[in-house]
């Protein structure tokens, strides 16, 4: 799947989930999502840029435009070194926290993307990646 | 530090949330509004969120503790201003914000609280 454009970005605070949320939505706008899907993926974006500081210790965030037969979109790669999640399924559930959230992060995120996938060793670390198509 | 202003209205503390706010900001923001119901023995708090594009599970569970905190202090809260992408992400999302009030604008936020406030038995709807 061709990538037009990609940046790396960190997510090891309050602040940066902040600009992460500003980044996605300048990038939603840039491809010409609408604003309720962009306003999906940058929710999104939110919940699991906080799952990657809170419970992962801190991380990154790979941003790529796509393209794929006249269709775009946007993808978004969280990675961390934290300890990794021990069951996915569960960690899916809504309801689910292992902290003081509401345990909507997710599964939330899930709901609001039309592609994800969330791959995690435990000790190793966790990846989650997220893909809104226009 | 970065606060979000809180203004008196009368019986009524407004809070318009113009800012993209960080987790602390938001937390922040709860402590000093609980403060200001009980420095102002305010009844009502009206909480702006019409500039907000984004309301996460970390903000939707703010502006749920901000109604309960005010429910036990003797005040109500009314949301008012959800923009409708807001609203449409927000219960995808899984997040319906029980127990907290909303209205259209700050106008007919306001009439919620005058409303209830004239309530026979003071208020009686915030007692459940």
């Amino acid at each position: 799947m061709p990538i037009v454009k990609s940046e790396r970005w960190p997510v090891r605070s309050g602040e940066d989930i902040v600009r992460v949320r500003q980044i996605v939505r300048r990038w939603a706008v840039e491809l010409g999502f609408g604003l309720v899907d962009q306003t999906k993926i940058v929710t999104a974006a939110s919940e699991i840029a906080r799952n990657t500081v809170d419970y992962g210790g801190g991380g990154e965030v790979l941003v790529e435009s796509l393209s794929a037969n006249a269709r775009r979109g946007l993808r978004l790669v969280f990675e961390d070194k934290g300890p990794g999640i021990q069951n996915i399924d569960e960690a899916l559930k809504d309801g689910f926290t292992s902290g003081s959230g509401l345990g909507l992060g997710l599964g939330g995120a899930r709901r609001l993307a039309s592609e994800f996938s969330v791959e995690s060793r435990p000790g190793e670390g966790t990846r989650v990646s997220l893909t809104r198509w226009k | 530090m970065e606060r979000i202003p809180i203004l008196k209205m009368g019986e009524f503390l407004l809070v318009t949330i113009q800012v993209d706010m960080h987790d602390r900001l938001a937390l922040t923001l709860q402590d000093d509004l609980t403060e200001m119901i009980v420095k102002n023995r305010a009844h009502g708090v009206l909480i702006d969120i019409s500039a907000l594009e984004v309301v996460d599970s970390f903000i939707g569970r703010m502006l749920g503790n901000i109604a309960s905190m005010s429910r036990v202090l003797d005040a109500a809260t009314v949301v008012v201003g959800m923009q409708p992408a807001v609203a449409i992400t927000l219960v995808e999302l899984g997040l319906s914000l029980p127990g907290v009030r909303t209205a259209l604008n700050v106008e007919k936020g306001m009439e919620l609280l005058r409303v209830s406030l004239a309530a026979p038995n003071g208020h009686a709807d915030r007692q459940k």
